[in-house]
């Protein structure tokens, strides 16, 4: 299977690894996945207070190429924007971008969970109503 | 591909041809170009003495008798034909075969036909080393039993199975005994009259022969043992494989099989070492670091380990430019579940997800095996530093006590 360029770039230069507080109330986690399935990421975000908007973010994952590549890439993409814009990312734009195979489309759906699992945590650690995915299940 | 050398460690996949072997197969695609069973000139004489002689080659590399070696496209044709064949000529004695449930799919599939056409299947499991229980091997043998097929040795792992004590089993009770000896013939010494094995299917391409040609022992004598034709046609090959032969490839594969009568123990010899040196350098390298199969009974040249917290498909993508070999990850196949074969030995899905396999040959030298234990540590640290369950195993957090959201 030949990958793009930006896909093998992500992969062989991740942006953002790293790890967060979890406890900082401004954090939000989300951890996707099982291990059993081959695939598990974690991705967090930093709020500014003031802003409303995502000042940082941070992945880790434990899967093939193409996810660690999706979970790059949203972390890139997420620095800077509102938490309403963070919700409207489609994991077929991650699809696009990437350049993914149909076999690995299920990558791109994991980073889409990833992020909205990670905006719905620090909802709820601030008492904001946890906005409803708009997709539900795979 | 770039101009650098890449290294081949997949030879349970498929060898490189032996170019002593391509040398003698040339001719039969140009001045010798007959086919076999073409009786009134010169050119098919020709074609057939070269045939003649390629069945001595492999049939004195298993010490067989050469008339009890059906030439087939390959391995798995050849496992078909022993399994359906068998079973449609011995329908009358009992519909009843026993097998592993770490066959090849060569095996499996053909089995869960022979299901549909009215046949049993008993699939047994294996221990954590991935060999057959002798004991229940032998409960499951009915009066209905007519063959018991078990692979020689593991294309995954490399575990070899008991394969005489088998064959007593098998004699005891008068059931046949086949076994597909893909991955073990030309690399070990197999004689399957000594074994007690009646019909055994190898092909030339895992041994440094060309691809599309394999075999099918039939045995001769105590029992005369009977295969029905799966392939109808001009009767050829005593009647049990019709279809011309491919004369260049069976002279090939006779080259091959008489290079490893020749060479195998010495290959065997240094393969197990380059195998020992590299398996060792990356289990002082790092920590979890498994071995999976047998490592007391187990191929020279397999190697097949899992780097816990490391997805196999992942961890290939940071040599695969440079480096040729196969993981047991879902993600490597169309399938999207691990390896069964590992999941069999009671592997979790995470270590199957996490295993590579290095199958070593003939033309694996020291410095590929050197380059490949920087390129693999580097690979697994460049994974670790990136997976959040290494990073929860290194914080001393039960990976198995947290709820992970299926999708």
């Amino acid at each position: 299977m030949a990958y793009s360029e930006k896909l093998l770039d992500h992969f062989k230069n991740p942006r953002n690894v790293g790890t967060m507080d979890k406890s900082q109330k401004n954090v939000g986690t989300g951890l996707v996945g099982a291990p059993e399935c081959g695939d598990v990421m974690r991705l967090q975000i930093e709020v500014d207070e003031e802003t409303g908007k995502i000042k940082d973010a941070k992945f880790k994952t434990f899967g093939c190429g193409s996810a660690i590549a999706s979970s790059s890439l949203a972390t890139e993409w997420l620095k800077g924007l509102s938490v309403d814009d963070a919700l409207a990312i489609d994991n077929m734009k991650i699809v696009e971008e990437l350049a993914l195979p149909p076999v690995k489309i299920h990558c791109s759906v994991l980073a889409e969970d990833a992020i909205k699992s990670a905006i719905a945590d620090y909802q709820e650690k601030n008492g904001i109503e946890v906005t409803k995915a708009e997709k539900s299940g795979h | 591909m770039n101009n650098k050398r890449q290294i081949y460690l997949d030879n349970n996949a498929t060898t490189p041809c032996d170019p002593r072997v391509v040398d003698e197969m040339v001719p039969y695609f140009y001045e010798k170009h007959g086919n076999a069973a073409s009786r009134n000139h010169p050119f098919g004489w020709v074609a057939e003495e070269a045939v003649d002689y390629a069945r001595e080659q492999i049939a004195n590399l298993i010490n067989v008798d050469s008339k009890e070696i059906i030439f087939t496209s390959g391995a798995t044709e050849a496992d078909n034909l022993a399994l359906k064949g068998v079973f449609e000529m011995y329908q009358r004695k009992g519909n009843h075969i026993i097998t592993l449930k770490t066959e090849h799919k060569a095996v499996l599939d053909a089995c869960k036909k022979i299901e549909k056409m009215g046949g049993e299947v008993t699939y047994l499991d294996v221990d954590s080393e991935g060999l057959v229980d002798l004991k229940e091997l032998e409960a499951a043998i009915t009066d209905k039993t007519i063959l018991v097929s078990i692979m020689w040795a593991n294309n995954e792992t490399g575990t070899i199975q008991p394969m005489k004590k088998i064959g007593e089993i098998c004699e005891k009770h008068g059931v046949l005994f086949m076994s597909d000896a893909t991955q073990v013939v030309g690399k070990i010494p197999v004689d399957p009259k000594e074994t007690g094995v009646h019909l055994m299917a190898f092909t030339a391409h895992k041994m440094y022969g060309p691809k599309g040609v394999g075999a099918l022992y039939v045995c001769r004598k105590n029992p005369r043992v009977k295969v029905t034709a799966q392939m109808d046609g001009g009767g050829h090959e005593r009647g049990m494989r019709s279809g011309t032969l491919n004369v260049p490839g069976i002279v090939g594969f006779g080259k091959a099989a008489e290079i490893a009568a020749k060479e195998m123990h010495q290959d065997a010899e240094r393969l197990s070492k380059l195998r020992d040196k590299l398996e060792n350098a990356l289990i002082a390298a790092m920590e979890e670091v498994y071995i999976n199969g047998s490592k007391e009974h187990r191929m020279p040249h397999v190697s097949n380990l899992s780097f816990k917290h490391v997805e196999g498909e992942g961890l290939m993508m940071t040599f695969n430019q440079d480096i040729a070999l196969s993981s047991g990850s879902a993600c490597t196949s169309a399938s999207l579940e691990p390896s069964y074969v590992l999941v069999a030995l009671g592997l979790g899905d995470d270590l199957a997800h996490s295993s590579l396999r290095f199958s070593l040959g003939r033309f694996t030298t020291e410095e590929d095996i050197d380059y490949t234990i920087k390129a693999i540590t580097q690979g697994v640290n460049h994974m670790r530093d990136l997976s959040p369950i290494w990073e929860m195993y290194k914080e001393g957090v039960d990976i198995d006590s947290i709820e992970w959201s299926e999708h």
